[in-house]
């Protein structure tokens, strides 16, 4: 066997959804039948993802480890890997390594409450937790999502989310920054305007936030003034994770007393509160 | 723990007949100043009273420019060979190099153990030779200045002999092999070892009035200093520091792609935390964009993130930093102005 822990594994694009403007949904399966079997993964995990002929890029694993065989990244079309995996066609190959990474910590977060906050692209990696939370819908007492975007085009999982607005089962509570004159008929405002009316039994809930650096430092604000203790606050964070194995460095936060590779991404608020440069 | 004696005018030819135990590699001109650790194809050409390397020995174990993979596009990704897993010999290693590889050795078992990186550790034997400071020496500070594992054999010099420490089995094996060579240590030596080893810790202290026992805490609470700004002023971010570190491992990841673009190679290359792209992500975000966030990062990191992590810090004292610095910054003034007693 190889002793080369960066090695990749051959998986094949089976399908390539465009879902808003520079953000393709790729749903993607394991060549190797076994690995297909054996890979289990966590909510909040990443994988490295290789563009061949181009490199590699850690990308959250946007699907629940509850729906088994294919894995969906949600890309946003932005550097250099990402826009040669956009020249790919459906069927074509690429390589995956992982999952890595901690993930949420749901056996720790059954039997409580689940509020997700995310903002923008931070859908990606809470779209596993989601999930996970509805397929296991019994191990959580509220679900409760709030999401804003900027603007209606740019809401990820817009129809999917949709659909979850009309459950009773969860409360699901969308925004857009600004209707820019396209079809919306939802709420409109920041994310953090969504906390107004929502009770919360802040001591039996976690709170899972991901989304741009500057929606961190105002939901966090909201979930103290609403009494929630800084280890109820899970936060995915985003860095360059070269190796995903916690060996290259490029991750390490507050003098790499932390690699977000391996200690993270999901930190709680509490863990990095003092650390220096995290958002 | 055996301690036998070998005559200096036995070295060579107990140095020679250590390639039976894999490629032999020792300390070597190049040029008039500088060392380097490599391949020792002539006997006369061993330098004993280098001070330290250009390079530390992590090029060995942790190479500065590696292939790890062949890809094609439709064969996908397969691990390459690995040309540096064969015996070896590195002979003539300083105290401070044996702790940073020791060091080393902790960052590559944590987590996901590296297990490339340890082979190449165990098919490789380590003779350490004691040293003889210089100007830009404080491994006392570093507490690396004696070592107690991490060694087959350590010849300490006494005068017209080495004394040999046999620390392993393999060792054990190299004195046996040459038994001629060796000799019982007599009284007259055990002094004068004494005598060596009171000089040699006395000048070590002598030459270093540095202490870091209170750094993490300084370090938090100067983060906002413009200690770090001034000295980045000087810094060209150029990375020479973090080369030439024994404990720096930061790599990074890149395809060579032939021109058919259907095939390559993915290789890992040293990196550096100096450079500005180093914690930037797509999208144009980047985490140490300002020079003086990177140039504090290697304090923070060495001097308190690893101190968090392992108990100490990572830094060694072999003063490499100091010397190959083209600003001429000494990590041991930046030390001292977060200290306040410059």
């Amino acid at each position: 066997m190889s002793v080369e822990l960066l090695k990749p594994e051959l998986a094949r694009i089976v399908r390539i959804k465009p879902m808003v403007e520079d953000h393709h949904l790729f749903q993607v399966r394991f060549e190797d039948a076994e690995t297909v079997e054996s890979f289990r993964h966590r909510p909040g995990q990443f994988v490295e993802m290789s563009v061949i002929g181009s490199g590699e890029m850690p990308i959250s694993i946007s699907s629940s480890p509850t729906r088994r065989g294919i894995l969906e990244f949600c890309v946003r079309r932005v550097g250099r890997v990402t826009n040669a995996l956009y020249r790919l066609p459906q069927n074509s190959l690429l390589g995956l390594r992982g999952p890595y990474g901690n993930g949420f910590p749901i056996e720790e977060m059954k039997g409580n409450n689940l509020l997700i906050v995310a903002g923008g692209l931070g859908m990606v990696p809470l779209r596993s937790l989601l999930w996970y939370a509805l397929d296991n819908r019994r191990d959580f007492k509220e679900i409760t999502l709030m999401y804003g975007c900027r603007s209606p085009a740019e809401m990820l999982f817009r129809y999917e989310l949709e659909t979850l607005t009309v459950r009773d089962d969860m409360s699901c509570l969308l925004t857009v920054d600004d209707k820019a004159g396209q079809e919306w008929d939802g709420n409109v405002g920041v994310a953090t305007d969504l906390f107004a009316g929502v009770e919360f039994d802040a001591a039996n809930t976690y709170a899972a936030i991901c989304g741009p650096p500057i929606f961190y430092k105002y939901v966090i604000q909201k979930l103290l003034e609403r009494g929630f203790s800084k280890g109820r606050i899970l936060m995915s964070l985003e860095r360059k994770m070269k190796c995903g194995i916690g060996k290259c460095g490029h991750c390490g936060i507050g003098g790499a007393k932390k690699l977000v590779c391996i200690d993270g991404p999901i930190f709680t608020y509490w863990d990095v509160v003092d650390m220096r440069e995290v958002i | 723990m055996r301690i036998i004696k070998l005559k200096k005018e036995h070295l060579r030819d107990f140095v020679g007949s250590l390639s039976a135990f894999g490629k032999l590699y020792a300390p070597q001109a190049r040029g008039e100043k500088s060392f380097v650790l490599k391949e020792l194809k002539d006997l006369s050409n061993l330098r004993l009273d280098y001070r330290r390397t250009i390079l530390p020995p992590k090029k060995f174990f942790n190479r500065p420019d590696e292939t790890i993979l062949n890809f094609s596009s439709d064969n996908g990704y397969q691990a390459a060979a690995d040309a540096n897993g064969g015996r070896r010999v590195l002979f003539g290693l300083h105290a401070c190099d044996i702790k940073g590889l020791e060091i080393l050795d902790w960052v590559m078992r944590d987590g996901y153990r590296d297990e490339k990186y340890f082979q190449r550790r165990e098919r490789t034997a380590v003779i350490g030779v004691s040293c003889e400071p210089d100007e830009s020496c404080f491994c006392l500070a570093m507490q690396a200045d004696n070592v107690e594992t991490g060694y087959d054999l350590f010849l300490s010099d006494v005068n017209s002999c080495y004394l040999v420490t046999v620390r392993t089995s393999l060792g054990d094996d190299m004195v046996n092999a040459n038994q001629e060579l060796f000799q019982e240590v007599g009284k007259d030596t055990i002094e004068a070892f004494k005598k060596k080893t009171h000089a040699h810790a006395r000048k070590l202290d002598d030459m270093c009035d540095l202490s870091v026992s209170q750094m993490p805490e300084l370090i938090e609470l100067e983060y906002m200093s413009d200690i770090w700004k001034d000295y980045a002023k000087r810094c060209l971010s150029c990375g020479s520091c973090t080369m030439v570190c024994p404990t720096c491992t930061c790599y990074d990841i890149r395809d060579e792609v032939e021109l058919d673009q259907q095939r390559g190679t993915r290789k890992k290359r040293w990196d550096s935390c100096f450079f500005p792209d180093y914690a930037a992500v797509a999208g144009g975000e980047n985490f140490r964009a300002e020079a003086y966030s990177r140039f504090r990062y290697r304090y923070l990191h060495k001097q308190d993130g690893f101190v968090a992590k392992y108990g100490r810090s990572s830094c060694v004292g072999c003063g490499r930093c100091i010397e190959i610095c083209p600003a001429k910054i000494d990590l041991r003034d930046v030390i001292k102005s977060i200290e306040g007693v410059t």
